[in-house]
């Protein structure tokens, strides 16, 4: 078990609008060992952009963050400095974007842009060749042809996946402790994708970074992730390695979830689909926030918010599993399994 | 707040007056429209009862702005100043705005050898400075309300225009506007039912920003002796009567001035702040099924 | 079937070519200038039958959503032609297009700016018949249209940027619905819908085929939904058919270099599938439309491509069996 790089305990999120306070994220948990990816899946409006926002503290003026931790290797983020956390980001914390033209400024050449991400984090004590060096080398190693020449184009000449590489070079040029990559192939074709993916995986092996890869899409996160996250409402409802939430996924929304994906298995009949749309942060139900959708919603699912379980490794949050929630007939959900 | 609210009318009128600005512009312009349409009520005398023995006397209980050379109560005459001035600007200004609709909605969506026309036609207008414009067309036809007003219409014209053509060329590339094509709507179908009600807003934005425009220019070309004739009370004949005295009797210039003053910066607020509060107006909601 | 003999494809590309830039390209060699002409399409022809489902799947550039608005006529035919039930409809106007418009229509991709901002959902479902002068007892009613989809009556006095991006689709759907056509053309249906809303939207889409005996060309980067839904399935590589044939043929004996490897890329929700199944990864990325290669389009990226055919001649259609086609020079050593 590897010791975690990141870790997040009992972080709260709350945007505030007039008098009043939207609950985005509670009582967040995760954990992220070196060279560990893990996937945060969810649909929209399930905090997931939110929890990034918070990782790395930048959040909208109307957002507060009301409890918790965020530990990177046992220095708590939260309780630093803004100007303490300025010097960490882009350093041991980076982060990659859904689009990658819009990250990059289109006024300077990626060559100034590498610099002076370098520049500001190694102040002077980097020479203009060590610079132009280590830019040269991250390049080469995303695999862009030519690196030396590219370097004084700008970012409008390069193509999609060549400036998302170009993104990925400059996220892991400093050598971050963590790397956060949100939707980072959404906008690829899938062939371009799956470059991206298998480069990225690589990378972050080799350098031993803590990986947080965000995306909508259960197939990417099967290829790239170590262990995986569902969130629900600004929720966690479940969190185990790959396999396990694959082959036995234990809560409803996750197995609906898997169940829903049109595939070729599936045809000839109708693809199942989750009735009635996410809450919105305004109208969350008081108890299980997925009560309302839940084909195994009872009393006890209205009343209380279920408690985040720990069964051998793999948590859930769900009162179905809970023997002291009052939940009846739980082998009806148990048994309930994924599988055709 | 529901969605709806949001975007009618009550809506927009609403937070068009949670702002100073907006509330301020909008009593301004209401109180002149008012005043433009119940002008011989709201006048205490009429505009051209003159009463020499009273002339030149500075503000009294019986004449609150004062009168003139000729004993006129100033104040009537400004209030029927203001049914002629907003008389004359606003069917000048939405002259200006049809004109401008058509001939921009025309160039953007037909496009080709029609469009690079109207722009120079457009392009053409505009460098004309309107009031030399003006000058030049009274000349000829002799001062007249009816000349003033279409000379106003001709010279803004090509603001609409091309802000009408901006705002086309950009919608014309809107999927919405393929799909009525594909459900098999004609041109002219598109252009009146699709784009014209979404691009026109801005346009009455324009014109609200313009009515004080139109009647600097009455005003200007009127103190010039070009524009409307006295006896009839416009704001710019009051000014240039008042002018020849300014030294001893400043009053009417000083009133009209306040009034121009208020005048412009009501509907120019009311502009802008109609302006800040549809813009961001893009409410949408996206995700579930 | 029949004995009749084989009746007229419902819809059908013919050699069909769809370029854009030919004017500028043509000014441009007057005054010197560089004006590249798009092959959004080169020498396509594809068939969609009657109540049949064809997918068409492709990537950027490959011209999936420009062959879709040529077979509507939304775009102009540069060569070839546009049939449908028989008849030519490249160069249609007027009238002709008119009547063409009742039968095949289109639900676009962004469901929200595909819809008139400033009409109501009401109006917005009463436009196809008011443009074509129906009368009001040959009209499906608003109420019923958004039955139809699935979708409350409520919403027909709102507006559609107070839908949600669901709901606005499913407006799309019952407004492509209201003319009765015989063709639907779905461009990325699912795009940007949440995995628990696909699958309504693809029930429902199945139920319509099935009440109305609609056929539907389905475009889409999405190679789940037409394993799912599609009975055929085309691929498109920067402007050409490169494969098309009964959907389970198509992935399970693939015989076009590129298929394989798009079908091997896509990321399945099985962990399994990464390490048993290493995809083979294309080199580089999609040339330009703009300026594609010569001979076969996809040889430059292409592991079976010799240096002499397949860099010169542009493959034909030859057939693996009677109702799979490939057009690729090396299909059968693909095959193996």
């Amino acid at each position: 078990m590897t010791e975690s790089v990141v870790k997040v305990r009992d972080l709260d999120l709350v945007y505030q609008s007039g008098n009043e306070a939207f609950p985005a994220l509670s009582d967040i948990e995760l954990e992220v060992g070196a060279g560990e990816v893990l996937g945060i899946v969810g649909e929209s409006g399930c905090g997931k952009s939110s929890l990034s926002s918070a990782l790395l503290r930048l959040l909208p003026p109307n957002g507060r963050i009301t409890r918790g931790h965020v530990f990177y290797k046992d220095l708590d983020l939260l309780e630093i400095p803004e100007t303490r956390m300025r010097q960490f980001r882009g350093a041991e914390l980076a982060m990659i974007f859904q689009d990658p033209l819009t990250s990059l400024n289109p006024t300077f050449t990626i060559g100034t842009q590498m610099r002076d991400v370098q520049r500001a984090h190694g102040g002077g004590s980097l020479s203009r060749a060590q610079i132009y060096r280590r830019s040269v080398e991250m390049l080469e190693q995303v695999g862009m042809p030519d690196p030396e020449d590219r370097l004084r184009s700008y970012p409008h000449e390069f193509s999609g996946g060549m400036r998302q590489r170009i993104m990925i070079a400059v996220a892991l040029m400093l050598k971050p402790g963590v790397l956060i990559a949100d939707e980072p192939t959404t906008a690829l074709d899938v062939t371009l994708q799956a470059q991206i993916l298998s480069l990225l995986r690589g990378l972050c092996k080799e350098e031993g970074t803590a990986t947080i890869f965000i995306s909508h899409d259960l197939g990417v996160v099967a290829q790239i992730c170590d262990r995986v996250m569902v969130m629900y409402a600004g929720r966690v409802v479940e969190s185990a390695d790959l396999f396990s939430l694959f082959d036995e996924p234990l809560h409803p929304y996750t197995r609906a979830l898997l169940r829903s994906i049109p595939s070729r298995n599936r045809r000839g009949s109708r693809l199942v689909s989750i009735p009635g749309r996410v809450p919105s942060l305004s109208a969350l139900p008081s108890g299980c926030k997925f009560v309302n959708r839940c084909p195994h919603a009872q009393d006890v699912c209205r009343a209380t918010e279920p408690r985040f379980l720990d069964i051998q490794g793999h948590r859930v949050r769900c009162h179905a599993y809970d023997s002291s929630s009052g939940f009846r007939d739980a082998g009806v959900v148990t048994a309930d399994r994924f599988g055709d | 707040m529901d969605a709806r609210s949001a975007t009618g009318v009550l809506g927009v009128l609403r937070r068009v007056l949670a702002r100073p600005s907006g509330l301020f512009g909008l009593l301004v312009v209401a109180t002149l429209l008012v005043t433009a349409v119940f002008a011989p009520e709201i006048a205490p005398y009429s505009a051209g009862a003159q009463n020499i023995v009273m002339r030149l006397q500075g503000p009294s209980i019986a004449h609150l702005m004062g009168t003139d050379h000729l004993g006129r109560d100033i104040l009537s005459r400004i209030i029927i100043g203001t049914r002629v001035e907003l008389g004359l600007a606003v069917p000048a200004v939405l002259v200006a705005l049809a004109l401008g609709l058509v001939v921009g909605v025309a160039a953007g969506y037909l496009g080709g050898i029609l469009d690079d026309c109207m722009v120079v036609l457009m392009d053409a207008t505009q460098a004309f400075p309107a009031v030399i414009l003006g000058l030049a067309l009274l000349a000829l036809v002799g001062p007249s309300l009816k000349a003033l007003g279409l000379v106003i219409a001709v010279a803004f014209s090509p603001q609409y225009g091309r802000v009408a053509r901006a705002s086309v060329l950009k919608l014309r590339q809107e999927p919405f506007i393929e799909a009525e094509r594909a459900l098999g709507a004609s041109n002219k179908r598109i252009m009146f039912v699709h784009v014209i009600p979404n691009i026109i807003a801005p346009l009455f934005i324009l014109s609200a920003m313009n009515v004080p425009s139109a009647i600097a220019i009455e005003a200007g070309l009127s103190f010039l002796g070009l524009g409307v004739q006295p006896p009839t009370p416009s704001w710019g004949v009051i000014l240039n009567d008042g002018f020849n005295r300014v030294r001893e009797f400043p009053w009417p210039v000083i009133w009209v001035g306040l009034v121009l003053i208020i005048t412009t910066l009501g509907f120019t607020l009311l502009g802008e702040s109609l302006r800040d509060t549809i813009d961001p107006r893009l409410a949408g909601t996206r995700g579930g099924a | 079937m029949s004995m009749e003999g084989k009746k007229a494809p419902r819809a059908e590309a013919r050699d069909l070519c769809v370029h854009f830039g030919q004017r500028a390209a043509g000014f441009a060699k007057f005054t010197g200038r560089r004006a590249p002409v798009v092959h959004a399409v080169d020498d396509v022809s594809l068939e969609i039958g009657p109540r049949e489902v064809v997918g068409l799947v492709g990537e950027s550039g490959s011209g999936k959503t420009t062959l879709g608005k040529a077979l509507l006529r939304l775009v102009p035919v540069t060569s070839g032609q546009v049939l449908f039930d028989g008849d030519d409809v490249s160069h249609s106007r007027g009238d002709q297009i008119r009547q063409f418009r009742r039968q095949a229509q289109m639900i676009f991709q962004d469901p929200h700016a595909s819809l008139s901002p400033r009409l109501t959902i009401s109006q917005l479902l009463e436009e196809p018949y008011r443009i074509h002068r129906i009368p009001e007892e040959d009209r499906t009613s608003v109420a019923h249209l958004l039955e139809t989809v699935e979708l409350s009556s409520e919403l027909a006095n709102k507006y559609p940027h107070e839908l949600s991006g669901g709901q606005a689709r499913r407006v799309g759907i019952a407004r492509a619905l209201a003319l009765h056509p015989k063709l639907l053309i779905a461009d990325e249906p699912t795009a940007g819908l949440d995995v628990s809303a696909i699958g309504n939207i693809l029930n429902l889409m199945n139920d319509i085929k099935d009440e109305y005996g609609i056929s539907y060309l389905i475009i889409t980067h999405d190679i789940g939904v037409v394993e799912y839904i599609a009975d055929r399935l085309a691929v498109m590589y920067l402007g050409n058919v490169v494969e098309v044939g009964p959907t389970e043929r198509v992935l399970d004996d693939a015989a076009h270099p590129y298929t394989r490897a798009l079908l091997s890329t896509v990321p399945k929700p099985d962990p399994r599938r990464k390490d048993g199944h290493a995809p083979s990864l294309l080199p580089g990325e999609i040339p330009s439309p703009k300026n594609p290669p010569s001979g076969c389009r996809f040889h430059t990226r292409c592991a079976y491509s010799d240096n002499g055919l397949c860099r010169t001649v542009m493959p034909k259609q030859e057939w693996v069996d009677e109702s799979h086609a490939v057009y690729c020079h090396r299909w059968r050593t693909v095959r193996g």
